[in-house]
């Protein structure tokens, strides 16, 4: 039955190289390709969650070489968790790029390109989600930003260009960085394999393991957009097309969010850098939000809040404690999910508005209620307002502040709170001015479409439900998050799975 | 283990150097800091393996022909490899923007962000349009709260360019003088 794991990875390059082989024709063939792939590897994170969560960690052996020799791949409840939610939220945005497609072909995104880079995107995010040890997880890093690079400079216009450079630039270095760490963790325990790492780490002498974890933390700090490593990001997502900055904005950053957890429990366990983490969330959640205050652009407003609440999920982690942790977790799951509903609304917004600058909107929820809705219920979900899934998150991250107490927590508990109403205020603003204002006199930009597809609504309309979906199944979803805490605090049964007769040390 | 000093020194001055160069605006040279960086990498990688050895698991096979010595380990050869491909696909990406960005401007600089430039604008207009209102108050103290902000209630300003023609912030500009 652990033959399933590796699927989730090859499915979406297998359908990738076949729709390359296809060709320009038979669009509607490809689009149902795509569907069955991506539907397919939905329902494997499912069997996969529920397996994990029952029996404990799968793993599996590629190639059949034994663990510390050759690659392997596990799946534990906080990887099948991400593969779940990451599977549903790509779905989705396909399905609204599928819209995209019909409203504006060949405008400026050239579709036999875009598809097959989105399914490899997808497979280097299981990839990395499903990787057991550290190098594969650099490999699953590469494939998704290979892809992204593709994806980000889609038809080469001088805006994407110049945004994609510096895109480039930091995510070459970062990888670069975390190379160096692979090399400085072989050099010192002799493996990258992740359950023999969390064995071996604790026999190092401390600063050799602390210079192997700042260089880590570091590397998936710069690709999660942490303050001070944040700049990228507002200033390369926004001028790409709308469903890339979406599933970028939900899934990419919180990839480097997954590698701090690992980081943190797994291989390190013990919050010996949990100070430098704590002061990195403040600065992150209050420069995020302050930087969106100032944005009269819908999508560069929502890029900044969207490093504002990396804060909130390296908070979590800073605290090391198992309630932190579980807070982090469901906050995790919460904002992949809410991000990119926003993003994919400010899409829409773009087309019923002629524009994303404030200054060119108004009068959008007279004149198109339905993106009003679609845009208002996530919006509010972002700001924390009960009972929408953004409030039991933070309640949760501010319950587990409180529990630990001491001066720099408690500022931090001040700092998430001032932030959570600031976001509010952000977007209030858009929201005054887009939907309530009055439209503007002339439009110079495009004018706008006439309605919206349906593929396109019905795509951002499923990531609202989803994300209301957390909040009516909110208890159990948050049990399985504490379940997944226990286990990452504890990695006795990971190291078992992956080493079924033992030898691990 | 211990690690060969020359190979980690060059590998260090080989990353040193690549992280200069990729700072650089120039995407030229950008390639270059790429391909610089990823060696030095890769160099420290091989430092990691340990001291070079007998060509793995083939070796094992022949007959010993100088005792004593041990096989390299394998895997750090592997992950270079990998690494190898990995950088040299992003090398590649690298060089087709530069030539893209060459095609479309001119040249092969990096250009400045066009909404950083605005909130720069706009916090050196407000620095500006502040010390001139105090420098009025201060000769005519009825000036001071006479003229209200026209936009005051909008910390985040939000300029209508739409409705007046010119873009920036007018209103303000305008009422300066």
């Amino acid at each position: 039955m652990n033959a399933l794991i590796p699927l989730p990875v090859l499915l979406p390059v297998l359908a990738a190289g076949i729709k390359i082989i296809i060709g320009p024709r038979h669009a509607l063939l490809k689009r149902a390709i795509s569907v069955v792939a991506l539907g397919a590897v939905l329902g494997i994170a499912v069997v996969l969650l529920v397996r994990a969560d029952r029996d404990g960690p799968q793993a599996v052996q590629l190639g059949g070489w034994p663990a510390p020799v050759g690659i392997t791949l596990v799946a534990d409840r906080l990887s099948a968790l991400m593969l779940v939610v990451s599977s549903a939220v790509i779905l989705c945005v396909l399905v609204y790029a599928f819209g995209q497609d019909g409203a504006d072909r060949d405008r400026d995104t050239p579709l036999s390109v875009f598809h097959p880079t989105y399914l490899l995107l997808a497979a280097g995010v299981c990839d990395a989600f499903l990787a057991g040890d550290l190098f594969n997880l650099f490999v699953g890093f590469e494939m998704m930003l290979m892809a992204s690079y593709v994806l980000v400079t889609l038809a080469g216009t001088m805006a994407r260009v110049r945004a994609g450079t510096t895109y480039i630039v930091v995510a070459l270095l970062s990888s670069m960085l975390f190379l160096v760490a692979i090399a400085v963790l072989y050099a010192a325990t002799g493996t990258v394999n992740m359950a023999q790492l969390s064995l071996r780490i604790a026999e190092l002498p401390a600063p050799v393991s602390r210079i192997g974890e700042a260089a880590l933390l570091t590397a998936f700090a710069a690709k999660a957009a942490v303050f001070p490593l944040s700049m990228w990001l507002p200033d390369s997502y926004p001028s790409a097309p709308t469903p890339v900055t979406a599933v970028f904005a939900g899934l990419l950053t919180k990839i480097g969010v997954y590698g701090v957890i690992r980081t943190e429990t797994v291989l390190f366990p013990g919050g010996h850098l949990h100070t430098v983490l704590l002061v990195a969330a403040l600065l992150s959640m209050l420069v995020g939000v302050l930087g969106a205050m100032v944005q009269i652009d819908v999508r560069r407003l929502l890029s900044f809040t969207l490093v504002s609440h990396i804060g909130y999920m390296i908070f979590g982690v800073g605290l090391d404690s198992a309630a932190g942790l579980a807070a982090t977790v469901f906050y995790v799951l919460h904002h992949i999910t809410i991000q990119t509903t926003l993003f994919l609304v400010a899409g829409l917004i773009d087309r019923r508005g002629g524009g994303t600058s404030l200054a060119r909107l108004g009068g959008l929820a007279r004149t198109a209620p339905l993106v009003g809705v679609l845009f208002f219920v996530p919006a509010m979900n972002l700001g924390g307002i009960p009972p929408l899934s953004g409030f039991l998150g933070k309640l949760g991250l501010l319950r587990a502040g409180l529990a630990q107490g001491g001066p720099l927590v408690d500022a931090l508990v001040a700092g998430a709170v001032v932030t959570s109403l600031l976001t509010l205020y952000a977007l209030v603003k858009v929201w005054n001015q887009a939907f309530w204002g009055a439209p503007p006199d002339d439009l110079p930009g495009d004018p706008p479409a006439a309605r919206l597809p349906v593929a396109m609504v019905a795509g951002s309309a499923a990531l609202v439900v989803l994300s209301l979906a957390y909040t009516a199944g909110g208890g159990p979803l948050y049990g399985l998050c504490q379940r997944a805490a226990a286990e990452l605090l504890d990695p006795q049964a990971y190291v078992r799975a992956v080493f079924p007769s033992g030898g691990a040390s | 283990m211990t690690p060969s000093l020359v190979l980690a020194a060059t590998g260090g001055t080989l990353v040193a150097a690549g992280v200069v160069l990729l700072l650089e605006r120039s995407l030229s040279r950008l390639v270059v800091g790429v391909l610089v960086l990823s060696n030095g990498v890769n160099l420290l990688i091989l430092t990691g393996g340990g001291p070079a050895g007998r060509a793995p698991i083939l070796a094992a096979h022949e007959p010993e022909e100088r005792p004593g010595r041990p096989l390299s380990d394998p895997l750090p050869q592997a992950m270079i490899l990998t690494a190898i491909v990995i950088s040299l696909a992003s090398a590649a990406f690298v060089l087709a923007i530069a030539y893209r960005s060459g095609r479309l401007s001119g040249d092969d600089e990096v250009r400045d962000d066009i909404e950083d430039m605005r909130v720069r604008r706009e916090s050196e207009d407000d620095v500006r349009l502040r010390t001139e209102r105090e420098r009025r108050a201060v000769a005519d103290p009825s000036e001071l709260g006479a003229r209200e902000e026209p936009d005051s209630d909008f910390p985040g300003g939000v300029p209508r360019d739409g409705r007046h023609g010119r873009p920036g912030r007018p209103r303000r500009d305008g009422q300066g003088r």
